[in-house]
């Protein structure tokens, strides 16, 4: 299968922005016919090499061969001429427009000039029905699920002759029934010759799927290893380098009694809450110092939970009580009025505010809940601040520059220290280790273990099961919008058991109180 | 596999979604129409909507153009300053005695030329629209008066034959040929918007901007187009309006960007871009059409009902497409 | 050597630096073309020249722009402010018209609250119509605008109020201290709203609900609240500089009170270095924009063309400081060293492969 010629070669690329060296001499070969997985830790280069390959950005140094041509494409489009496709993480279709026209947008097949309609919707079913959809074409992309929404983005990226698909994260946002659509899809077109780039973040896909692996890390190329020859966990060796130790030296700060904690009175309790489109209702409770970690695909309702215990959404079903106290969480501000804090998992939309300074972001929430006639002092905002700065090791440490200027690690702990300086007695943190590196995600796992330890309760998502489970007391699995399990985090508990529930969605597994 | 569960819910509930802000200013044009025919028996004559045409003609191709920069999610203030820039310099060019033929070629290219520069450095140097546009509405407006600072009268031969020629039935009802030519802009725009890749592209990026990049689609191209197109427009419209006016005047059509933005949205075109059509800026121009011409014949009314009504129609429209929730976004 | 190199970038780099750069430009052309333009003399105890004229001209601008800055921070617009204007003096000329002793201080006062109160509902519309609603602010307004004309005419009954009033005449044309009544009202507006915003954390508040609402939201801020807030905030300014509108002329004219004042505000507060996007506001920044408008105005009557022609120096000084400001063209320039222009259509590709070089 492997053993012809390649049909895409990359050699030698390097790319940098401003003070970032993005590429550097990176090698990648694609065969026709295999699936390639591409992996990395976020900020390794994979989202790079692909926008470099498609011509979004222009290279500085090395050679595209596609076939037997060496090519420089100037973008996405005529990349696609020359047959190579890009399906994005986020679904990139026109949400307004019909499903028929996303598909054929930019090449309508037309007759002097105007676009025949009638061919456009009859190609678009054909093509729709060789992946197995039969939807309705002229209905608007926006009135189908994410799910729908992507294999249009691949029928309008198979449509071209292609010879090249590249997959940018495509499974992020479906359901495993969904994933498994997909992998058929993948298979199907892999066999008619298409040489498949697939990028991912899920392992079992990967080794689900993928014939041959390219590792990149830091921006330089790891090594290209075939599949069946890599085991998982050199795998993820090589995606973290030698920093794994890093991570593994809290796993003895964890599994603490969680009995102990359990004696005393709970600080959140949530009975039946819910939310209608969002996630089914659940009950959860939470003690001082207590961490529970809340495990799922992305997707399942983690983050609908979080932000139904922050009151960022408002349950239309059941009851909170905070510190016994009953009363329901409508909007942030009775949350932090509670004593509740929230980083959200989407840095960039709701957490940073980019043109604020460092000091300001950080100071907002507390100023917030003092209300505007009360300025914080100058003197006790330096006091803050710096101590913040200190204690999570900001870079740069200066307080008066724009946090759009930090690095996303950085970033997230500014947000951190946001809700340290209100000193809430729950913090949720949802995602709180994406997208940033592994220092940074070293620092961010102490500090929840230094948390808990001093007393305060810590509500943990992550899509990372191991981190997960390093830093709770009890993990509640989420599937299908849905709180399937309640597990607590003894020694009978590992990723694989974690991974069944969310596999199974079995309810036996619920915790024994 | 589970490829019936994907789909929501039946077609017959979703498709009218998109037509029904244009449903609904096509019912209240007929409501409005008919509380004229059963007030005062002149309005039931149909030369009074021959009237609405004739007097409305240039506002309709002008807010065609609009609907075009409106569909992208971009606005443009500069049309009402260009209509008169274009009157004004074909009176001016007229009265210097340049032939008719030349004069209004010259004077169809300065619109679409102004309209390619706000283009240009709307989509280049990512300026908002609103600010580049307000700039030209400057520019167009002080051109005026640094042509002339009076108006300048129009004796053409061709202007004059345009501005009388009548086109009409044995009755006595007519049209004008502005009316014709205003229909013929309306029907190519219809045509360009739904079966030219440019028409596409115009609502692709006006449904999301950073797809319609990823898709390859020529967003650069098409944003400066829109600018141009409604820079020729609004040059149409101003050679219409010398046609109806036989004249030049340096503060005529100043705030028509207001009546046709609210044309537009009467219209039911989505002001964040990405839904709309020309049949409902047609039908906008006319409900203004109609408002107006129902207070002239009320008679007790005052002019300045006519902007408190269209306010208050712009209010309810907005009301209403936020209600239905067209917001793709 | 790279001490005064790391200065002057300082200095250029300043925010203000290309608006005072601008303002300067303009004075010393004025004075260069009429020499005497900078002269100020006394004259009844009172100061006369023309930067005392421009700083009595500027000053409803001022106001609005005042107003105007707080709403395009939280990302917002606010197209009704001129209707707002005439509304309010509209209001305030009516009622003066009507009373028996236009002169009587208290009339005066009750016909300014009437007014004001007015606004401020006007403005709350506005701020509901956004922050409750949720409509793009810059149609929400666009209904006020459109329909504000109408509603002022209508309280004018369509005619141009005339009065003859002392004290209602005071704001636009008196005295105070040797220097027109008109520089205090805005200026102790200017300082209001300064004290208002940057000794409380209401500035940033508003900033931070500009450059990220959602977040802010999570944050604990009453977003609504404070986008409602600014939205009554500059309809409040735009009656003030209402009054002084029709004080000047000692007349309402529903028609033309304000008209097009929101346009010069909007771009009084661009020139000032706040971004129509929102976030950051420099209330130093606007007032030099408002200035720097009313210099144009001036230097233009000055020279002898006619006000509408002025528009045409407008548009110049409206790219300008845009693409100045525009962090794209400052890229461009940059990147191709000093003198030569950018080309007008360069395609975006030759921009990307462009950046590695």
């Amino acid at each position: 299968m492997t053993d012809s010629r390649p049909v895409l070669t990359m050699t030698g690329i390097s790319k940098s922005f401003p003070g970032v060296r993005a590429l550097h001499n990176v090698d990648f070969r694609l065969f026709p016919g295999e699936v390639h997985a591409l992996m990395g830790e976020n900020g390794a280069g994979k989202s790079t090499l692909i926008k470099v390959l498609t011509g979004v950005y222009g290279i500085d140094e090395g050679t595209i061969t596609l076939g037997e041509e060496q090519v420089a494409f100037n973008g996405p489009m005529q990349a696609s001429a020359a047959g190579v496709s890009t399906v994005y993480q986020e679904v990139n279709l026109c949400p307004n427009l019909s499903v028929a026209e996303n598909i054929f947008i930019g090449r309508e097949p037309r007759r002097f000039g105007a676009v025949r309609w009638g061919e456009v919707r009859r190609r678009a079913r054909q093509l729709l029905a060789r992946l197995d959809l039969d939807i309705d074409v002229t209905a608007p992309v926006a009135s189908y699920s994410l799910a729908v929404q992507q294999m249009v983005a691949i029928a309008r990226a198979i449509d071209v002759q292609a010879r090249v698909l590249i997959l940018d994260e495509p499974t992020s946002s479906l359901d495993a029934g969904e994933v498994e659509q997909l992998f058929r899809i993948m298979r199907q077109l892999r066999d008619e010759g298409i040489a498949i780039l697939f990028v991912t973040h899920f392992l079992d896909q990967v080794y689900g799927m993928a014939d041959r692996i390219t590792v990149l890390r830091n921006g330089t190329l790891v090594g290209e290893y075939p599949t069946a020859e890599l085991p998982q966990l050199a795998l993820v060796e090589k995606m973290i380098g030698k920093e794994l130790d890093v991570l593994e030296g809290i796993e003895e700060h964890s599994r603490r009694d969680l009995a102990a904690l359990e004696g005393g009175t709970p600080f959140m309790e949530v009975s039946q809450l819910g939310r209608k489109g969002a996630v089914a209702p659940f009950s959860l409770t939470i003690h001082a110092g207590e961490v529970v970690g809340l495990a799922g695909l992305l997707g399942s309702g983690r983050t609908e939970v979080a932000r139904l215990f922050f009151g960022a959404d408002r349950a239309d079903r059941g009851e909170v009580a905070v510190s016994g106290k009953p009363g329901g969480l409508r909007n942030p501000v009775q949350a932090i009025e509670r004593g509740i804090g929230f980083c959200s998992e989407n840095r960039r939309a709701e957490g940073i505010i980019p043109d604020l300074t460092v000091r300001e972001n950080m100071i907002l929430a507390m100023q917030a809940s003092r209300g505007w006639l009360r300025p914080i002092p100058r003197r006790r905002q330096d006091e803050l601040v710096e101590q913040y700065i200190k204690a999570l090791s900001i870079r740069p440490a200066n307080p008066d520059v724009p946090v759009r200027n930090l690095s996303g690690g950085n970033q997230q702990k500014v947000l951190l220290a946001r809700w340290l300086i209100t000193e809430p007695r729950l913090l949720i943190l949802d995602e709180p280790t994406r997208g940033i590196d592994v220092g940074a995600k070293a620092e961010i796992q102490k500090l929840v273990v230094q948390l808990s330890d001093g007393g305060m309760a810590v509500l943990f998502i992550s899509a990372e099961l191991e981190e997960v489970l390093r830093l709770s007391h009890k993990v509640a699995v989420m599937r299908d919008r849905e709180m399937v399990a309640q597990l607590n985090n003894d020694d009978t508990v590992n990723a694989d058991r974690v991974m069944q529930t969310i596999a199974s969605g079995s309810q036996r597994e619920e915790a024994d109180k | 596999m589970t490829t019936t569960s994907l789909t929501t819910g039946p077609s017959w509930a979703r498709l009218p979604r998109r037509h029904v802000p244009v449903l609904v200013t096509l019912a209240l044009l007929l409501v409005m129409y008919g509380i004229g025919v059963s007030q005062y028996r002149a309005f039931s004559n149909i030369q009074v909507i021959f009237n609405v045409f004739i007097d409305n003609g240039f506002l309709l191709v002008v807010a065609v153009g609009m609907t075009f920069v409106i569909l992208t999610g971009g606005i443009d203030l500069s049309v009402g300053s260009v209509v008169a820039m274009t009157a004004m310099v074909s009176a001016w060019l007229l009265q210097s005695g340049l032939p008719a033929l030349v004069v209004l070629v010259i004077a169809l290219l300065i619109g679409p030329t102004l309209g390619f520069l706000m283009g240009c450095a709307i989509h280049f140097f990512d300026l908002q629209p609103f600010i580049v546009t307000l700039a030209g509405m400057f520019f167009a407006r002080g051109m005026c008066t640094f042509i002339s600072d009076a108006s300048i009268p129009i004796t053409d031969g061709f202007w004059t034959t345009m501005s009388q020629y009548r086109i009409g039935d044995p009755r006595g009802n007519f049209v004008s040929i502005s009316v014709l030519i205003a229909f013929a802009v309306v029907l190519v725009a219809a045509y360009v918007l739904s079966y030219t890749r440019l028409g596409r592209n115009v609502y692709a990026i006006g449904g999301n901007p950073q797809s319609a990049l990823l898709m390859g689609l020529p967003v650069a191209r098409t944003r400066i187009a829109v600018y141009t197109i409604s820079g020729l427009c609004s040059a149409i419209g101003g050679i219409l309006l010398s046609f109806y006016t036989l004249s030049g005047a340096p503060l005529i059509a100043v705030g028509m960007e207001l009546d046709v933005i609210a044309a537009v949205v009467i219209g039911g075109t989505v002001l964040t871009g990405g839904s709309g059509y020309i049949f409902g800026t047609v039908l906008g121009v006319l409900v203004l059409g109609v408002i107006q011409t129902l207070i002239t014949f009320d008679g007790s009314l005052n002019s300045w009902w006519t902007k408190i009504v269209i306010g208050g129609l712009l209010f309810a429209f907005i009301l209403f497409q936020r209600l239905i929730g067209i917001r793709y976004k | 050597m790279n001490n005064a190199k790391d200065r002057y970038r300082t200095i250029l780099g300043h925010r203000l630096f290309w608006p005072v750069a601008v303002l300067v430009v303009m004075l010393l052309a004025n004075t260069i073309y009429r020499p005497g333009f900078l002269s100020i003399e006394v004259n009844n105890g009172h100061l006369y020249g023309t930067p005392i004229d421009i700083l009595r001209l500027s000053a409803p601008l001022i106001l609005v722009a005042l107003g105007m800055t707080l709403v395009i921070s939280t990302g917002g617009i606010d197209l009704s402010v001129g209707s707002t204007c005439a509304i309010s003096g509209a209001i305030a000329c009516l009622y003066i018209s009507q009373a028996p002793d236009q002169n009587n201080l208290v009339t005066v006062f009750t016909a300014l609250a009437m007014a004001l109160g007015v606004a401020l509902v006007l403005g709350a519309w506005n701020g509901v119509l956004v922050s409750v609603i949720g409509i793009q602010p810059i149609i929400a307004t666009l209904i006020l605008m459109v329909a504000g004309r109408g509603l002022a005419q209508l309280v004018a009954e369509g005619q141009i109020i005339t009065i003859n009033s002392g004290p209602f005449r005071a704001i636009g044309l008196g005295h105070f201290l040797t220097l027109p009544l008109a520089i205090f009202i805005a200026l102790g507006a200017a300082l209001l709203v300064a004290a208002l915003t940057r000794r409380t954390a209401l500035g940033m508040i508003v900033e931070s609900v500009g450059g990220n609402r959602e977040a802010s939201r999570l944050a604990g801020i009453r977003s609504a609240r404070i986008v409602f807030l600014v939205y009554v905030v500059s309809a409040a300014c735009a009656a003030v500089a209402g009054f002084m509108m029709t004080a000047n002329v000692s007349s309402a004219d529903g028609n033309n009170t304000g008209l097009w004042v929101e346009l010069d505000a909007i771009l009084a507060v661009v020139i000032g270095g706040t971004s129509l996007a929102g976030g950051r506001f420099y209330l130093s920044g606007s007032i030099l924009g408002a200035l720097i408008i009313q210099t144009l105005t001036t230097t233009v009557y000055a020279m002898n063309i006619s006000p509408q022609t002025a528009l045409l120096f407008k548009a110049v000084v409206v790219i300008a400081v845009c693409l100045i400001q525009a962090p794209a063209f400052r890229a461009k320039f940059r990147r191709r060293g000093r003198g030569t222009p950018p080309p007008a259509t360069p395609s975006p590709q030759q921009q990307k492969q462009e950046v590695p070089a």
